[in-house]
């Protein structure tokens, strides 16, 4: 993207101006690389989300962002219900509520690295991960119902997870107003051997070390401390949530003709939030989220349980746990006045800063964990959130490095075996069912996250506080 | 006309009348179909979309069939490769070969035949989520081929 189309606001902060059916700005935060490394759609798509009725504030984009669907990949959208705002399934993306959790271990990287490769092949069997892994475990239609209304603490209730983990997650590990009746059949079937497995793409559990602290007081508060490792788990809410998306989609795109809403792009097919379409994708939407959290609250169990197979004194609690493809209510002020918003999050991370109720207490003078996931083979980030970025945009922050390079262009670039050869001889062991999936996320194919969260620190929308390098990879 | 079966190449150059590819998105991949008919087009789309998943062989062991309807063409593409993404998760198989027929353009009759997904011969890469409106297009190329296109989220 030319920085030239945009008005630059400060190094780190763009704007397109409203032109057309535009009814706010479109906002970006990113340094001026970060720009040019942009395709021009993320422009074209961040303008055309400004353009939907209810939007507050602005459309924002994140420093990672990428050309999405509707949205861009890195885009935040907040809607006004009573101002005729809309919800959109692409605004949430296919994988509802992906996202990010990291469990602290204790254990220094020296200790590891004595196990590494038992552990790292022990993980590998524990975590069913890539396409045709099936999880041990199969829901019947109660069980789902109860899955898809107690999320993490369903799993904590039958054994696949720690109580105490529940306070570390957003919602409290359930997400209040899912409506499992309002899922469907076709997505319940394509679930029901999926709960408790990776996915595959660039969803990973990785055990990190980390090796840069940028906040001492807040890493001692997060229990973050040089040289240990952690376990970082990415992954979302499986066939369940893909399906709710591809039938919600085609759903809203009816549904906008039939509210008069014309929309420049189909894939931003929405439905006013207090219609029947959209409340009903908020019901099943939320039902999603609770799977999603389910899912990360086993995998993080079946990691524990290896871990402490190795390092049996080792408590392993869960750090925090995020998603980043959600629409949530919240409350923000707006122009000094309290106003109830949808907050589309597509490839954003929630990021409340210090005093946020919603934060556990034991977050809630420092701000709440952003994890901020890489690929193998680059470092991901814990960032803090900060006061002064609900200003900024919704209280969000990126989500990860974004892509720099397509899959096409990656596994034409790379092999999967050069990629895996080339990362052990680093000290990363990369363990995945398809060198073909691994060539297709290969470092080089991403963006360098350190710009990106650097950006997102420079924009005030969260702070660094510390930095993890993979040690063992366990992909999809 | 014999249904179509593991033809095509990720870059035909010069493109012969039937045939597929991928092309590039950001984060997900793009498949496009070609050939005489829409029909046509329609089951090569089908083969990228598998082969996103697998290079390897699928042997036609099984078949399935599904019916789709949709107002229009383009969203009827749309309709079909998200009803193979659903019988591959759900079955969890592959297909390599596959047989549309449309009656008018709202309704799509599709055959598909496969196998059981083996991890360890089909090596599969990565698993396709939906298919999306994106760079969404059904249509007549000025040669006289039709085409069939959209990315699939991954």
């Amino acid at each position: 993207m030319d920085p030239a189309r945009l008005t630059k606001l400060n190094d780190v902060t763009w704007q397109i101006e409203p032109t057309g059916a535009m009814r706010v700005p479109a906002v970006i935060y990113a340094d001026e690389a970060l720009i040019r490394g942009m395709d021009d759609k993320v422009a074209e798509q961040a303008s055309n989300v400004a353009s939907l009725p209810g939007i507050v504030g602005a459309s924002f984009v994140m420093p990672d962002a990428h050309w999405g669907y509707g949205f861009p990949i890195g885009g935040v959208a907040a809607f006004d219900a009573e101002q005729g705002g809309v919800v959109s399934a692409g605004g949430v993306g296919f994988d509802i509520s992906c996202g990010v959790r990291t469990m602290t271990t204790g254990i220094p990287l020296a200790e590891v690295e004595r196990v590494k490769v038992a552990l790292a092949d022990s993980l590998a069997r524990a975590i069913p991960a890539g396409l045709g892994s099936e999880g041990a475990i199969t829901l019947d239609a109660r069980e789902m119902d109860a899955m898809l209304t107690g999320g993490a603490a369903w799993a904590v209730e039958r054994g696949w997870g720690e109580p105490e983990d529940l306070g570390r997650i957003e919602e409290a590990g359930r997400m209040e107003g899912a409506r499992p009746e309002f899922v469907s059949a076709r997505a319940k079937e394509r679930q029901r051997h999926e709960m408790g497995t990776l996915g595959s793409g660039n969803h990973y559990l990785e055990i990190q070390v980390i090796d840069e602290i940028f906040a001492p007081a807040v890493a001692d508060a997060f229990r973050l401390a040089l040289g240990e490792v952690v376990v970082t788990i990415h992954c979302g809410s499986r066939g369940l949530g893909h399906q709710i998306g591809t039938e919600f989609l085609k759903e809203m795109v009816t549904a906008a003709q039939a509210a008069g809403l014309v929309l420049p792009d189909r894939e931003l097919a929405c439905a006013p939030i207090l219609s029947e379409v959209g409340q009903r994708y908020l019901g099943a939407m939320r039902a999603a989220i609770n799977c999603a959290l389910a899912n990360r609250e086993i995998l993080g169990h079946f990691a524990r349980r290896t871990i402490k197979h190795f390092f049996p004194e080792a408590t392993v609690p869960l750090l925090f746990d995020v998603s980043h493809n959600t629409c949530k209510v919240e409350e923000h002020q707006v122009n000094g006045k309290l106003r109830e918003l949808y907050v589309h999050r597509k490839g954003a991370t929630r990021a409340f800063g210090p005093g946020h109720p919603a934060l556990p207490a034991e977050f809630r003078d420092v701000g709440q964990p952003v994890l901020i996931g890489g690929s193998m083979g680059t470092a991901s980030y814990i960032l803090v959130g900060v006061e002064g970025s609900e200003k900024l945009a919704f209280s969000s922050a990126c989500h990860g490095a974004g892509r720099a390079m397509s899959r096409y262009a990656a596994a034409r670039t790379w092999s999967g075996r050069q990629i895996v050869d080339e990362l052990a001889s680093r000290g990363i062991l990369v363990r995945s069912p398809s060198l073909r999936g691994v060539a297709e996320e290969a470092p080089g194919a991403y963006k360098d996250v350190g710009e990106v969260v650097y950006a997102a620190e420079r924009a005030g929308l969260a702070r660094r506080v510390a930095r993890l390098r993979p040690v063992i990879c366990i992909k999809g | 006309m014999s249904p179509a079966e593991n033809v095509g190449a990720e870059q035909a150059n010069p493109p012969s009348e039937t045939g597929w590819e991928h092309f590039a998105h950001d984060a997900d991949i793009g498949v496009r179909g070609w050939g005489p008919s829409p029909e046509k087009a329609f089951e090569q789309a089908a083969l990228a979309l598998t082969r996103i998943v697998t290079d390897q062989e699928v042997r036609p062991l099984e078949d399935v069939k599904i019916v789709r309807t949709a107002p229009e063409l383009e969203l009827l593409l749309v309709e079909w490769l998200n009803a193979i993404i659903f019988e591959m998760a759900t079955r969890s198989m592959v297909f390599g070969r596959f047989e549309v027929t449309f009656d008018g353009t709202q309704c799509l009759a599709g055959r598909m035949w496969g196998e059981k997904l083996d991890v360890a011969r089909h090596l599969p890469a990565v698993e396709p989520k939906g298919a999306t409106y994106t760079a969404l297009r059904v249509a007549r190329t000025p040669d006289g081929r039709w085409i069939a296109a959209c990315v699939i989220d991954v």
